[in-house]
């Protein structure tokens, strides 16, 4: 029934290249059925494919797709602004956010995980930003929308006061690349392996350009002692108005942003349009969208997803509270756990990685387990708090291997492997899983995710 | 008692930590013209609603038990169960914790990896978080709609069927106070660990807790699979063929049928999940409240679709059982009857 059954019949690798340029759109949907004997007796001289493959196909006959000029290349194409917001190519549909089927009961508190199986660079298309909702979302008017600042009493903000998003707009901007990822990213995968592939097991990290005001300076424009301030309440203007308690290093630093922009345009709704919280570093439920109010106190809140979820439960049963900081992780993205690889020969390995203490220092990929390492490519730019993409060449010979990446911060610190994360914290933990993922190669091409104690 | 002074004398030395590190005090102010006004009292008032462990906040109101259970059973019950122990829309919230733990402030069962739940009571340390969130998020489809005293009458109706409060206990903004004391997991939190950026929790900086070395070369002698994806797992996330592109170096597995999504308007599922009816309905199984293929029989040819619009838009109870289906104001006319034409003819898949 399922594919890999194919692990169990022996042989060499039974993987043949697939020419979509030799085939039609049904074959290509034939071919990525699985029916590679259709595929086979498809080629125009079906011998000399079955033995030498498409070279010689080519040289024989050549290839329909330089030979017949396609409609593209004869006919007249679509004017501009035919769609006044451009969506992606029609063959792109692989690409979208999905939900793990069972995750969750109430799709309003809900996940859905962005494809990184399908990525490429750093930036994460805002369409395919992760989701994470606790009441659902709104589509909020933004000349309804205010910001509040203020403080436990005067002592701690001088003169509360309230921003349109016309008076945030007016302030000057700052525009920085961070990853968000969410606190229970790979948390369904602390005890064991449970789902198939690089969406679900990662896919609650995202990266963007946001831009917006720093905090300090709204702090500073409502007279804030911030000498007193030790702690900083942000709010949402969704039905959980969402709080979380921001630590005041970090607004202090200038990193913490409210921002109206990402990628280059607003905020998407789902994303906290018009307005949200960015913690460089810190996981995403810190976040806060739709942000509607900031309180400044000396004093932490206890607030609902900091007392009763994302919170840390270690073996002796005490559970660590106001775990904030997203640690140093990777994960090699292509080929990924799901995927099958379509012959032997050279693959670019590629992943991501980041760290929520600063910049990724460097990447090592290993293909037998985690016995050697080789040092990967970090491909620029590589930013604090940011996604990096790393790479490295392999020629796979069509043995099985275990592919795995492990980040290091420029903090030294190096991402972990199971056996020793859970040596220190359990397997019954749901957040703040960065533990190096390993993904199985069997001979037969076929890429399934496995964990490496 | 002991908690809280040792929480306040570690705020205090990070306060003394940071102020010796020379942090300036900000009182730059007004600083770009015309930009930003000052809020009023009565906007404060409106939306400064947060509830601190030290009870800053805390609006004045009280409750009781019997009153928190008529709430309850109103505005709670059809998503959290009458004993507010349903895993059926969202985690449990009380069960899973003893008297013992009431005693020592620690959830003895939260040590045990064998035990099944971890309830809200279970983990929760400071009784105003419950307060905070009650009043800021509940109930799921109408948040902020309590008044202070339904959500204090809630409050002390949980914490009695946890069995911190008896039966005849009134919940007010005095007695919240000693309610703390015995909260089942109070002392269940620690805060000395290297994942706050700072060091107001830990008076100091904290190492991280696992330290990996990067080893290059012949790092171990075997490798140790400790568990893998098992095949009848493969298939749990639809067919993964459709999820990976149809050039590059890889393609995704067949895993399972291949389905297309539908274009077109909205499919009478899509609109009962929209409208959230899936929390507590679904075709053919009964979960808060009767399945879709149930409702079809109890009505079957009659013609009774204006009647339940009208229950639809009201909400109610007594038809099914005491739990009450809350109101339905958001959803349109057109969709309901759609949705409703659907649920009638048997929540069929198609």
């Amino acid at each position: 029934m399922i594919r890999r059954d194919r692990d169990r019949t022996g042989g060499g690798p039974r993987i043949r290249p697939a020419p979509e340029s030799f085939l039609s759109a049904e074959e290509i949907a034939a071919v990525s059925a699985g029916r590679r004997d259709f595929l086979r007796g498809s080629f125009l001289a079906a011998a000399a494919a079955l033995t030498a493959g498409p070279a010689a196909a080519a040289e024989n006959a050549g290839d329909d797709a330089i030979l017949k000029l396609p409609p593209w290349s004869t006919s007249l194409g679509q004017p501009v602004a035919a769609t006044p917001y451009g969506l992606p190519s029609k063959y792109e549909t692989a690409m979208v956010r999905r939900q793990s089927p069972g995750l969750t009961q109430v799709a309003g508190s809900s996940v859905s995980f962005m494809p990184l199986q399908g990525m490429f660079g750093i930036i994460t298309p805002s369409g395919l930003h992760f989701e994470r909702h606790h009441q659902g979302w709104h589509d909020i008017d933004p000349s309804r929308h205010r910001l509040m600042v203020h403080g436990m009493s005067e002592d701690f903000v001088r003169k509360p006061k309230v921003y349109t998003l016309d008076d945030l707009m007016r302030l000057p901007s700052v525009s920085r690349l961070h990853f968000i990822e969410c606190g229970a990213n790979t948390g369904m995968e602390w005890g064991n392996v449970a789902v198939p592939t690089v969406q679900y097991t990662h896919g609650m990290v995202s990266c963007s350009e946001f831009t917006g005001v720093p905090l300090r300076t709204l702090l500073e424009d409502c007279g804030a002692d911030l000498s007193k301030a030790r702690f900083v309440l942000a709010e949402g203007a969704d039905g959980s108005s969402m709080t979380r308690t921001i630590p005041i290093e970090l607004v202090l630093s200038g990193e913490v942003m409210v921002a109206y922009g990402q990628n280059g345009e607003m905020l998407r709704p789902e994303n906290g349009y018009p307005l949200r919280l960015v913690v460089p570093g810190v996981q995403g439920v810190s976040w806060v969208k739709w942000l509607r109010r900031i309180k400044v106190g000396d004093q932490p809140w206890a607030t609902k997803d900091e007392a009763v979820h994302y919170i840390d439960l270690m073996p002796d049963g005490q559970h660590r509270q106001y775990t904030s900081i997203q640690e140093a992780k990777s994960v090699i993205t292509s080929p990924s756990g799901g995927q099958i690889l379509l012959d032997k020969g050279h693959y670019n390995v590629s992943g991501l990685a980041w760290s929520g203490r600063g910049k990724i220092k460097r990447v090592d990929v290993s293909f037998d387990g985690g016995i050697n390492w080789v040092e990967a490519t970090l491909q620029t730019p590589v930013l604090s708090k940011c996604l990096t993409r790393f790479n490295v060449g392999w020629d796979w010979d069509g043995r099985p291997a275990i592919l795995q990446s492990r980040a290091q911060d420029e903090t030294g610190y190096v991402q972990p492997g199971y056996r020793m994360l859970r040596a220190v914290r359990g397997t019954r933990s749901i957040y703040h899983n960065n533990a190096i993922q390993s993904w199985k190669v069997a001979m037969n091409g076929d890429v399934s995710n496995v964990q490496v104690l | 008692m002991s908690r809280f002074s040792e929480r306040a004398r570690i705020f205090a030395a990070a306060f003394a930590l940071s102020a010796a590190a020379g942090v300036t005090a900000g009182f730059a102010l007004d600083t770009y013209t015309g930009v930003g006004r000052p809020a009023t009292p009565a906007e404060l008032k409106a939306w400064d609603i947060d509830v601190r462990p030290d009870f800053a906040g805390l609006p004045k109101g009280s409750g009781s038990v019997a009153q928190g259970e008529a709430v309850w059973e109103q505005k709670c019950a059809s998503c959290h169960g009458t004993f507010a122990e349903s895993n059926k829309v969202f985690t449990p919230l009380v069960g899973g914790t003893t008297k013992e733990d009431v005693a020592s402030g620690h959830a003895a069962a939260l040590k045990r990896p064998d035990y099944p739940a971890r309830t809200t009571f279970m983990k929760v340390a400071t009784v105003s978080t419950l307060f905070d969130y009650i009043r800021r998020a509940m109930p799921w489809n109408a948040p902020k709609s309590l008044s202070n005293d339904e959500v204090y009458a809630v409050l002390a109706y949980l914490l009695n069927l946890a069995e911190i409060v008896p039966d005849d206990f009134v919940l007010d903004d005095r007695t919240i106070r000693d309610v703390q004391g015995l909260m089942p997991n109070r002392n269940g939190m620690t805060w000395s660990h290297a994942l706050w950026p700072g060091t107001e929790f830990s008076g100091k900086p904290v190492a991280p807790d696992v330290q990996a070395a990067p080893c290059m070369k012949d790092c171990k002698k075997e490798v140790e699979i400790g568990s893998a994806l098992p095949d009848y797992a493969l298939a749990s996330h639809g067919n993964l063929a459709d999820q990976n592109r149809l050039v590059g170096p890889v393609r995704g597995q067949v895993t399972a049928a291949s389905v297309k999504a539908e274009a077109g308007p909205a499919s009478p599922a899509a609109i009962a999940e929209t409208a959230g009816c899936l929390g507590c309905h679904a075709a053919t199984t009964r979960l808060v409240g009767p399945s879709y293929v149930e409702v079809a029989d109890k009505y079957k040819g009659q013609d009774v679709t204006a009647k339940l619009i009208a229950k639809v838009r009201a909400g109610g109870e007594g038809v099914w059982g005491s739990v009450a289906m809350p109101p339905q104001e958001e959803i349109k006319d057109e969709d309901l009857k759609k949705l409703l034409a659907w649920i009638l003819a048997g929540a069929p898949n198609k």
